[in-house]
């Protein structure tokens, strides 16, 4: 029997910054039942040309990123924020063009970011051990633009040993904000500053989410405050790959 | 004064930070008790964005019915394409009534129209009937927040300004005896006034009334005694009968305050009629354009006037947590006067604005209209690029990672060499200063690439 192809969009952040988020992420799809092929074309999906307001650079890059994914029967990305961006906003962006309408709105139906994906494909971790507690951030994009909220802590229920912790202010933003983080640094830092405090009061070992962005911005603003918080990516955690260096550890 | 000193001024002020948190932190908590204890929120938002829909979508018919029903009550209408034109209206009228002073109730439409400095100028005195903004009147300031106008002054800074202020001030710290000596101070003033004028949170079209909503019972105070009524409302106001102002009002407070409604909610039809005990003589309303038809016309900006002002996206914004309401440097701040505010006093000087947001959607999911703000707000920064507001070097530096992002084979090249810089920089696997980076780095450190990117390590056959 052959087993369904699904397509992995590794997303630019994740492409230079971690890799090992989307190895895990090859790792969890096979598990899950999976053959998994990494379209050799993709780069970005534009989002930092569309929240900048140079929508004509945001629909060049989408209409690469469309033709480069619609061969694919699905596409799976490990990030709620750019999974938005396909899922939700490429349609938007081709409201005047009923050609590339159909074309984006097509992408976009088989678009899946990876932990709903996973959930919904029925799929658990089985024999990850990670005695830890763990506190987790809901991003915002995944959590308001695609409803992901349960689907990952039911995944990390099945991890032998780890323990969720309630974080206050979960679904508030860590103002990271993709460039919005580098064009208001200041208003920026007071946001993470709030966030990083929650999270250290949370008393957890291990903060997860399933955006990088957030997560460099969350982990930089802990290890600057001299916190032991290990910050992962959901989808290494659910991998088994917890016993290797988090964000901003040396291998 | 830009908008970054003003960020700067509010981030550096750490009682600001306590009076915001104290506020709309309290108002958060409770607009969600009242929400999740609301049957069916998400359909009666539905239904509340679709009637504001429709009544933008036919404003002219809707305004027509409103003056007819309103002049037959025995109001005069009074049109007002500009602020300008709007103050002058009142100001008119209040020379006519021979008005030495005012009460005023408050209303953010008047702060748009710069209804206080026309006054003032005019020479006629000024009682700001709402607490808060009497406040603000005390200590010579402008609103921070559309509900919370005193916002971003603690009690203990409100207690001390009323010391110095009241004839007869309050001798106990409580606040009650605060609220004591401010009614000692403003009572006598307020119902001694020639005029009152209100704003109107609803105009309902088929009885031609208009509907205030305070928790003060000042709107009442304010309008009622004197021997003229004003109203200055915005033409988006329009609803078409009083059920849909009941279904918006359900909405409106608990997204507010988190209460089911306000103390007074009270609809004015007309002055005083012959067999009426009390009200007005004469009553006027003044409806104002100001900008909103254009915006009515406008596919980027429509949903804006479903706004009904009760400030959720503003109490739950992270940026509007961290600087108030007086960085936005507008009428309107927030989420909402991040929208309202380029449309108002221009794009250009305000192009920051749209900008200062993460995107994170949270101010459209507690919009009881459903503004889709992000969405709108991302409007403005295109109008922005698109009119060359965005600085030389953004739109540089994005034009270059665009022709990469358009290439993946110089993409892999330049970002494996990206990569590579940033190895060289990371100690431990942290980078704690990074050229060009700085706005980064002066505030928390950056996760060092782990080394090779992915696509370079699939392509040379890595898998796991």
């Amino acid at each position: 029997m052959t087993r369904p192809t699904v397509a992995l969009f590794v997303t630019c952040l994740v492409d230079a910054m971690r890799p090992s988020i989307g190895f895990a992420s090859l790792s969890v799809l096979e598990d899950a039942g999976y053959d998994v092929v990494v379209p050799p074309g993709q780069t970005c999906c534009g989002q930092p040309a569309f929240n900048s307001g140079d929508r004509a650079g945001a629909e060049a890059i989408a209409k690469a990123t469309i033709a480069c994914l619609e061969p694919y029967d699905a596409i799976v990305v490990p990030s709620g924020s750019c999974g938005g961006t396909i899922k939700v906003h490429y349609p938007e962006m081709f409201e005047h063009d009923a050609a590339w309408l159909a074309r984006a709105q097509a992408v976009a139906d088989k678009t899946h970011e990876i932990l709903s994906f996973l959930h919904a494909a029925g799929w658990t971790p089985d024999g990850v051990t990670l005695p830890a507690t763990v506190a987790y951030h809901d991003s915002c994009s995944g959590l308001r633009e695609l409803g992901i909220k349960r689907q990952p802590r039911a995944m990390l229920g099945a991890v032998a040993g780890l323990e969720q912790v309630p974080l206050a202010g979960a679904e508030t933003c860590c103002g990271f904000g993709g460039t919005f983080c580098v064009k208001y640094p200041a208003i920026s830092n007071a946001v993470v500053e709030e966030k990083a405090k929650a999270i250290e009061d949370s008393g957890a070992d291990l903060l997860l989410s399933g955006d990088l962005g957030c997560l460099m911005n969350m982990a930089g603003k802990l290890h600057r405050r001299g916190a032991r918080t290990r910050v992962f990516h959901t989808v290494e955690v659910l991998a088994g790959m917890a016993d290797g260096p988090a964000i901003g550890e040396d291998a | 004064m830009s908008f970054g000193q003003r960020v700067d001024l509010a981030l550096a002020d750490p009682i600001l930070k306590i009076a915001v948190e104290r506020t709309a932190g309290t108002a958060e908590a409770k607009r969600k008790i009242a929400v999740d204890a609301f049957p069916a929120f998400e359909d009666a938002r539905t239904r509340a964005a679709a009637i504001k829909d429709h009544v933008i979508a036919n404003l002219g018919h809707y305004l027509e019915i409103f003056e007819t029903n309103a002049v037959a009550a025995g109001a005069k209408v009074h049109w007002a394409r500009t602020a300008q034109e709007a103050s002058t209206i009142v100001i008119d009228l209040c020379r006519a009534a021979g008005a030495k002073s005012v009460a005023r109730s408050k209303s953010m439409l008047g702060e748009e129209i710069g209804l206080p400095h026309a006054l003032a100028e005019a020479g006629i005195t000024r009682v700001e009937t709402d607490l808060a903004e009497h406040i603000i009147q005390l200590a010579d300031e402008r609103p921070s927040h559309i509900v919370w106008p005193a916002m971003h002054k603690t009690r203990e800074q409100v207690s001390a300004l009323f010391k110095a202020k009241h004839r007869d001030p309050h001798v106990e710290e409580t606040i009650t005896a605060m609220a004591e000596s401010a009614r000692r101070h403003l009572r006598t003033e307020m119902l001694s006034a020639d005029v009152g004028i209100s704003g109107a949170n609803f105009l309902i079209a088929d009885s031609g009334s208009i509907c205030t909503v305070t928790n003060e019972g000042n709107a009442e105070l304010s309008v009622v005694p004197p021997r003229v009524h004003i109203v200055t409302a915005g033409i988006e106001k329009l609803v078409p009968s009083m059920p849909h102002a009941i279904h918006l009002l359900r909405l409106l407070a608990r997204s507010a305050t988190g209460a089911a409604l306000t103390q007074y909610t009270s609809f004015y039809t007309g002055p005083k009629r012959a067999d009426d005990r009390d009200g007005p003589e004469e009553m006027h309303i003044v409806l104002i354009d100001n900008g909103r038809s254009a915006m009515a016309a406008d596919a980027a900006l429509k949903e804006m006037l479903r706004c009904i002002r009760c400030g959720a996206c503003m109490n739950h914004c992270v940026v509007f947590r961290q600087v108030g309401g007086h960085a936005y440097g507008g009428t309107y701040p927030g989420p909402m006067g991040a929208v309202l505010t380029p449309a108002l006093d221009g794009l250009s000087a305000n192009r920051d604005l749209a900008h200062a947001c993460t995107m994170n959607g949270r101010c459209q999911e507690v919009c009881p209209v459903n503004i889709p703000l992000p969405t709108l707000l991302r409007g403005w920064r295109e109008r922005s690029w698109r009119e060359g507001l965005e600085p030389q070097t953004m739109r540089q530096g994005l034009g270059l990672w665009r022709r990469l992002v358009l290439r993946p084979w110089a993409y892999r090249i330049a970002s494996a060499n990206a990569v590579r810089a940033m190895r060289v920089l990371a100690r431990g696997g942290w980078i704690k200063r990074m050229p060009l980076a700085g706005a980064w780095t002066d505030h928390r450190d950056m996760p060092a690439p782990t080394g090779g990117t992915f696509m370079a390590q699939y392509a040379k056959g890595r898998r796991r």
